[in-house]
């Protein structure tokens, strides 16, 4: 089993994300003695009878004054089971963005609901946003329970409620979990609550310890986006010529035969170099420095593949946009994209539709996408790059569209369509036509 | 040869050496901040092997105080030599000669540094600036970016963080901006001292327990220097200390300890129930938000 679990909380504001991560710092004792004194006293001093847990994690003077999350907080903590990263993040529409930014890497979702409340606009936004990005696995933490008087019919129609959202959105019933807590009490959130008699399922910490994380596929395509070239030019090592480089994804021996993209020359690698020494194999995730047979012309931006099971290389790009930026998109407009280690220029052509993500439809070519909102458009590049599909890695198919004149990230991309809806929508009055690739639908919930 | 499986310590160091890559890969004049402390010289550890076996193509930046412990500025002079490397020193108590800073009346001078910091960063056209900082040590620090953008004034404005997706970094900047880049970030302070032991990484012997002479001020054991020495009603003695953290001497306490060795070291993290910089740190206890107003100024 994995040790490590990088999981990402969701949900609307004033659901208690905040007070559930407190709660599972503190429950599990990962709340070290001088931080919780400075709770307690700020507590005391705001005139709380209780510590308010959510301080915790809201480390920023005007959440503080505010009471609410502005941006993501990374904690972390440990169980003899596993170690945790925890990405709390803000539930305001306006900072969606920020929410984005802590689900791109998450293993898993906790989203959030107020049991008076149920499902609600902000869940199902939050809820397609975390399946467009491919966060594998969803925990529905139905919270407030104790203001609902713990009522096992209200926790049944807002987790059924959900699970049929979610199934919409590509998620299979085993990736998703509903809990019943409430962060407040703690009932059902590290221990066991006696409230809740008609809940036989875990607390969502038994859930974290236990849930499978999924390792990156060991036989996919090897991808190496180079990141720089090392070449010491010193007596000892005067023609040494390495690729520097962290593997996007498979796994790579010597002797491999690999073909360098764009440029489409051939070779062979002949040793996988670190400082600790030679490695007979390296897999997604490590760092490490490629040498090859041959001096060809490698540089910085140029992505080394497996020969024989290769990235498209185009100019032309159809992709899922999250719009994080305040100005609206228009076609026309002339953005950065940079996708591994290469920046190009680029025009955006066409926005061919919008995600609804609200009624699980699309609207057709609309005129901009706002802030927050998601779609698909058509993108020129100025030069042939690379491309696998989002829904094969979500590290070779991912990119960030870059304003060029003030260098401000403006959203987040995908390449293809990794939301299976945008292709065949429940309602959707797309054109249709193209099928959703297959294998979209494994990202969103990958088998074991 | 081996086939490395990546564990937790694996995962962070190639996420640090992905980091760094990407900065020499992007910026014209990087530069890593070093002192000579444990998360400096962690830094500086994992430079090296993410360029090996070519040298770091970056130099070092030290804001000195004044006020530091000997054998700390030693151990940076040894490793500095002993890498060949490169090591910019702005002397805070340059700025206090020349009238561009006073000294304050606390006499500390950890709040000093963040000018001689951006005058420095300035003069040399730095564009990324290597940080230490991990965001367990703080809340504020939770909130940071791994390449965290600084207005031309050096000022973090954590209201309008860019967003920070998959591990594509955005580094650009306008001219006059940079970047400070925190390679460290999702370490906590138990796994760089497993690092630190998996690795053999030396670190100056402060950081392990030896006899000093200490007072205590507001909780804290003290060491004297030349940031002075105990007050009327603080009396010198001699204790089993060692330090955490290592900053300014007038406000970086020692705690009491007999972990002389690294194994002992890390039991005793392990087992401590206060954060770093809550045993030793005088400057985040002066409010509920030090840490974040001085890193809006431009702080590390
Ligand atoms: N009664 C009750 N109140 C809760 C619970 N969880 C959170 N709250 C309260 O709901 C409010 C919002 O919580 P917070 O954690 O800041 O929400 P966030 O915006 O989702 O991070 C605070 O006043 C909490 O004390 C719960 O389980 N029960
Ligand atoms: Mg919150």
């Amino acid at each position: 089993m994995s040790d490590l679990l990088r999981l990402a909380t969701a949900g609307s504001v004033d659901d208690g994300k905040s007070t559930l991560v407190g709660r599972l710092l503190y429950d599990t004792k990962s709340v070290l003695a001088d931080t919780l004194d400075a709770v307690h006293r700020a507590s005391a001093d705001r005139g709380l009878a209780t510590p308010d847990l959510s301080l915790l994690v809201d480390g920023l003077r005007s959440e503080r004054e505010q009471g609410i999350t502005i941006d993501v907080a990374y904690r972390y903590f440990a169980t003899p089971k596993r170690s945790f990263v925890l990405a709390d993040t803000p539930g305001h529409v306006q900072y969606t963005r920020n929410t984005v930014t802590g689900a791109s890497t998450a293993q898993l979702a906790v989203l959030l609901v107020d049991a008076r409340k149920g499902v609600i606009e902000q869940t199902r936004r939050h809820a397609a946003v975390l399946a467009l990005l491919g966060v594998p696995r969803l925990v529905l933490a139905v919270n407030k329970i104790d203001l609902v008087d713990y009522d096992e019919v209200t926790f049944s129609r807002i987790a059924k409620e959900f699970t049929a959202h979610a199934t919409a959105l590509g998620y299979t019933e085993d990736a998703v979990v509903e809990i019943p807590v409430s962060a407040l009490a703690g009932d059902n959130v590290v221990e066991k609550s006696a409230n809740t008699p008609w809940y036989s399922g875990p607390t969502l910490l038994e859930h974290l310890e236990t849930v499978p994380v999924e390792p990156d596929p060991h036989d996919a395509p090897f991808r190496f986006p180079v990141q720089y070239v090392i070449r010491p030019r010193t007596a000892e090592h005067l023609d040494y010529r390495g690729y520097a480089g962290l593997v996007a994804a498979g796994t790579v021996k010597p002797g491999d035969e690999i073909v360098v993209l764009p440029s489409g020359r051939r070779s062979t690698v002949t040793k996988i170099d670190t400082a600790d020494g030679e490695l007979a194999e390296a897999a997604a995730g490590q760092s490490v420095t490629l040498l090859l047979a041959d001096d060809i012309d490698i540089s910085r931006g140029d992505l080394i593949s497996v020969a024989g099971n290769e990235p498209k290389v185009t100019d032309e790009l159809d992709a899922t946009l999250c719009w994080l930026a305040e100005k609206p998109l228009r076609a026309g407009a002339r953005v950065l994209v940079k996708h591994g280690t290469r920046t190009v220029q680029a025009m955006v052509t066409e926005l061919r539709d919008r995600f609804d993500e609200q009624r699980l439809s699309s609207v057709d070519s609309p005129a901009t996408l706002e802030l927050n909102e998601i779609g698909r458009v058509a993108l020129r590049l100025a030069e042939e790059v690379p491309l696998d599909d989002y829904s094969f890695s979500r590290r070779t198919g991912s990119f960030l569209v870059i304003d060029a004149s003030d260098g401000s990230t403006l959203a987040a991309g995908l390449v293809g369509a990794p939301l299976p809806l945008l292709e065949n929508g429940v309602e959707s009055c797309t054109e249709g036509g193209e099928n959703a690739a297959p294998d979209t639908h494994a990202l969103v919930s990958p088998g074991p | 040869m081996t086939t490395a499986t990546l564990d937790t310590l694996g995962r962070l160091e190639s996420e640090a050496i992905h980091i760094f890559r990407e900065v020499a890969g992007e910026f014209d004049r990087p530069v890593i901040l070093f002192s000579g402390g444990k998360d400096s010289t962690l830094l500086l550890h994992l430079a090296i092997k993410a360029f090996y076996p070519a040298p770091v193509p970056f130099p070092l930046l030290h804001v000195d105080t004044g006020h530091n412990f000997d054998e700390v500025i030693e151990f940076r002079d040894r490793v500095v030599a002993q890498h060949g490397l490169r090591l910019e020193v702005a002397k805070v108590q340059d700025w206090i000669d020349d009238g561009r800073l006073q000294e304050r009346p606390d006499g500390t001078r950890n709040p000093l540094q963040t000018v001689p910091l951006l005058d420095t960063i300035t003069a040399h056209k730095f564009d990324a600036v290597f940080g230490g900082g991990r965001r367990d040590e703080e809340r504020a620090r939770a909130k940071e970016r791994i390449f965290s953008l600084r207005t031309a004034f050096g000022q973090w404005d954590p209201k309008r963080q860019r967003p920070e997706l998959w591990n594509l970094y955005n580094g650009r900047h306008r001219p006059g901006e940079h970047v400070r880049v925190f390679p460290l970030s999702n370490w906590t302070e138990l796994d760089v001292w497993n690092y630190i032991e998996r690795e053999g990484v030396e670190l100056p012997d402060i950081y392990y327990a030896h006899e000093r002479e200490v007072f205590l001020r507001d909780g804290m054991w003290l060491a004297e220097g030349p940031w002075g020495t105990a007050r009327e009603g603080e009396t010198l003695v001699r204790k089993t200390v060692r330090y955490r953290t290592v900053g300014d001497g007038s406000c970086t306490g020692a705690v009491e300890s007999d972990a002389a060795d690294i194994h002992a070291v890390i039991a005793e993290v392990a087992a401590s129930r206060l954060t770093e910089r809550g045993a030793t740190r005088a400057d985040d206890r002066l409010s509920e938000a030090a840490m974040e107003d001085r890193k809006r100024e431009g702080y590390f």
